[in-house]
């Protein structure tokens, strides 16, 4: 029996709205909690099939929390998350994550194309090696990133920019249909930026759909299709064309960002 | 006949010392050697995970935290009347209490806001000060058994029976059964938890394998090594691989090698001494393996780095003052007179140097053989201020010097050029980062940069005499104004 339709919109506990299976993520009536005190109130979210969407907000929204409350790194207090219409343990083979770059100590004694491989660890499973044809997929991966000179580099003799590109390179090698990725454009050089955007393009050419949390307001237009304005509750989320605009960034940033009218400027003069 | 005695005793201890080396000293001292190398070897195994999970002093926390539970344990055994130095029962309640410890310390550093280090201190102190407590009072109890607890605290191999060194052995193999079985995941979970989760791995039940092997082979190990000092086989052999590594693969054997060897050692002292706690050996030996490694390891260590760092201060010095020294002749060159070699003084870059660094400096460039020191009387417009003309040091470069400092130049220049060619940098931003990279340009570099240049500016121009993009220190024009002040070809100077 059907006690909600898919028109009424849903944002209590009591009933289970039917996400559609076309959606590579549903979020229904999320929240999260440190010491009690919500960082993630109540979010309700569809994303796009074959899109690039961005999640913007000011620090402290809880865009990397939205993050990994999603992919269950960490608990939710409330909420129900879906992929494909199903439960994260049946589709996570289909999801790749990408994390924050300083979440890991680089000095890890471990190569570049080892990081690599572990994208492949889901596929092979319990207690098996690494084999050969996993470990040249890996291989292949880092050469799509530019990396395959410094497969053999200890991670920490990587610039940052590498650094970063390795982890994406492993998220490549997870073959997933759906990426999380945090913050792959902070503190990259130019030069890694553009070959990261092309990456992200070609991704979404193959069908695919990055959710990424990005920072450089004013590149969102460039970079994406989609945007996602997250502080606490999500503000406004759709189309960058209609979303990203002036007011919804106000109310995002509330106070807090002087350069809006700058930026508004800018998205204005480039749309 | 008293040296001959004396050497025959010397030569007894030495044959029993073979034998013990050698496991031939009877099968007890044989297993117990065995035993105690292969806790060395398990314990650097799964030490090497704990130090890269970071949780080095959670061991600490776990081996101290046993006390108190051994103590428990033991007059638990005493009151059922079966003895309290049931070897079972004591392990078993070092490892609940240590396990509480552990959990007590999360529990501490999750719910509040007390940092772990903290928590770790606390709880350590407590439940081992807890432990000494219960000590006291087993001595109070005269159950005749007591005398055996203490070795608990420092470890004593000689009170091991056949039963406990297979005990150990078993555990230890055990151990690194499981360690060879789950690297994959073990590493994965110690290098980024975050990934493993969103992966779908169970990091709880693998982070608690890695915990549960490190409470194993601690829990056996307080026999042999003792509470105070476990942690350092937990620590110190993987920390001393850690220098001459950057792989977790090589990592783990060469820790566990470290380890043994430790084991090894100490045990073979303690059955030789048996008044020298066998802990004490074991850590002295892994601790000298980390101090020779911290030291004496080429790429991670002290001297390594030490060297690598001065011969980069030297390199830099001696490009500044090649390059100096060739930079004033360039400017002098356009004078008809014969080349009168550079004032020291006149180098601005030599006026930060203390006088020991100058003269180290100066002698190891004239041991090269590029340059030639003269102390001369200064021209008077050198030193306009003064009425006698003061000595000044004078510094030439030798043939061999010209051609050094010629390539250094070149260097320099090359980079500068592809800077402005190829990277929009402002001209006047140019000397200092070319300063900055030259000095670690190597010759694939070069041959890189002169290959993407002639492509640009024509191969032609590659072989030019390449002259400076920027004004020189003292002269205000530019290239482009006044190009006949730098000619293309600089005569070599005339001495």
């Amino acid at each position: 029996m059907k006690l909600f339709s898919r028109t009424t919109p849903v944002s209590s506990l009591a009933g289970r709205p039917e996400h559609s299976p076309t959606s590579p993520l549903s979020v229904h009536a999320m929240t999260v909690a440190y010491h009690q005190r919500p960082v993630i109130w109540d979010v309700e979210y569809e994303a796009p099939a074959q899109a690039l969407i961005a999640i913007v907000g000011p620090n402290g929204a809880g865009k990397s929390t939205f993050m990994k409350a999603c992919l269950g790194i960490i608990p939710r207090a409330t909420g129900l998350v879906e992929f494909w219409g199903k439960r994260f343990e049946e589709q996570r083979h289909r999801v790749g994550y990408v994390p924050q770059r300083e979440s890991v100590d680089w000095d890890f004694p471990v190569s570049a194309i080892d990081v690599v491989c572990m994208g492949r660890y889901g596929m092979i499973g319990w207690f098996r090696r690494v084999s050969r044809e996993h470990r040249s997929r890996a291989m292949e991966c880092l050469e799509m990133v530019g990396l395959s000179d410094f497969a053999h580099r200890q991670i920490n003799q990587l610039s940052g920019g590498q650094q970063q590109r390795v982890f994406l390179a492993r998220a490549l090698a997870q073959e997933a249909s759906l990426y999380f990725m945090d913050e792959p454009f902070a503190g990259v050089d130019a030069a890694t930026e553009r070959s990261i955007v092309e990456i992200l393009k070609q991704l979404k050419a193959d069908g695919k759909t990055v959710i990424v949390v990005h920072h450089d307001l004013s590149t969102v237009a460039d970079y994406f299709d989609n945007v996602v304005l997250l502080n606490t509750r999500i503000i406004a989320h759709g189309p960058v064309s209609s979303t990203f605009t002036n007011d919804n960034l106000r109310r995002t940033y509330g106070g807090r960002l002087t350069i809006l009218e700058e930026v508004g400027e800018s998205m204005a003069s480039q749309r | 006949m008293a040296f001959f005695s004396e050497s025959s005793q010397l030569a007894t201890e030495f044959a029993d010392a073979f034998a013990v080396m050698t496991l031939r000293a009877g099968f007890n001292t044989a297993l117990v050697v065995i035993g105690t190398t292969c806790l060395g070897v398990a314990a650097g195994v799964i030490g090497t995970f704990s130090l890269l999970r970071k949780r080095a002093l959670m061991a600490d926390a776990l081996a101290h935290s046993a006390l108190p539970g051994l103590a428990l344990a033991f007059i638990l055994g005493s009151l059922l009347g079966i003895g309290g130095k049931q070897l079972w029962l004591l392990l078993a309640g070092a490892a609940i209490s240590g396990v509480l410890g552990v959990l007590i310390v999360q529990g501490i550093s999750r719910t509040t806001r007390i940092q772990e280090d903290c928590a770790i201190a606390a709880v350590l102190s407590v439940f081992f000060g807890a432990g000494v407590v219960l000590l006291s009072i087993i001595q109070g109890m005269g159950t005749g058994e007591e005398g055996g607890l203490h070795h608990f605290i420092y470890g004593q191999t000689a009170a091991m029976t056949r039963g406990d060194a297979l005990l150990t052995l078993m555990a230890a193999v055990a151990t690194i059964m499981v360690c060879t079985l789950t690297f994959k995941e073990f590493r994965l979970i110690c290098f980024d938890r975050g990934f493993a989760a969103a992966t779908g791995w169970p990091i709880s039940t693998i982070d608690f394998a890695m915990m549960a092997m490190v409470i194993l082979i601690t829990v056996v190990g307080l026999q042999s090594v003792g509470i105070l000092l476990i942690v350092a086989l937990l620590v110190i052999p993987p920390a001393g691989a850690r220098f001459w590594t950057n792989r977790v693969s090589t990592m783990i054997p060469l820790a566990g090698c470290i380890g043994g060897v430790s084991g090894y050692l100490g045990s073979v002292a303690s059955a030789l001494l048996p008044g020298i706690p066998v802990g004490a050996v074991i850590v002295l030996v892994a601790g000298g393996v980390f101090f020779f490694s911290m030291i004496a390891s080429p790429t991670r260590g002290l001297l390594g780095s030490t060297a690598r760092h001065l011969w980069m201060r030297i390199r830099i010095a001696e490009d500044h003052l090649l390059r100096g020294i060739y930079e004033r002749s360039e400017q002098m060159a356009s004078s008809a007179e014969p080349h009168p070699g550079v004032y020291l003084d006149s180098l601005a870059l030599t006026r930060h140097w203390n006088w020991l660094g100058r003269l180290l400096f100066l002698s190891w460039c004239r041991a090269r053989g590029w340059i030639e020191i003269r102390r001369d009387k200064m021209k008077p417009e050198e030193a306009p201020d003064r009425e006698e003309a003061p000595f000044g040091t004078i510094l030439l470069l030798t043939p061999r010097g010209w051609e050094q400092a010629g390539r250094r130049v070149r260097n320099h220049r090359l980079w500068e050029e592809y800077l402005t060619t190829f990277t929009d940098v402002a001209l006047s931003h140019v000397d200092y980062s070319a300063d900055l990279v030259e000095h670690s340009l190597s010759p694939t570099i070069i041959a890189q940069l002169e290959a993407s240049l002639a492509t640009r500016k024509g191969a032609a121009w590659l072989l030019r005499k390449h002259r400076s993009i920027h004004p020189l220190d003292g002269t205000p024009e530019t290239r482009a104004s006044q190009p006949e002040n730098h000619p293309d070809n600089i005569p070599p100077p005339s001495r």
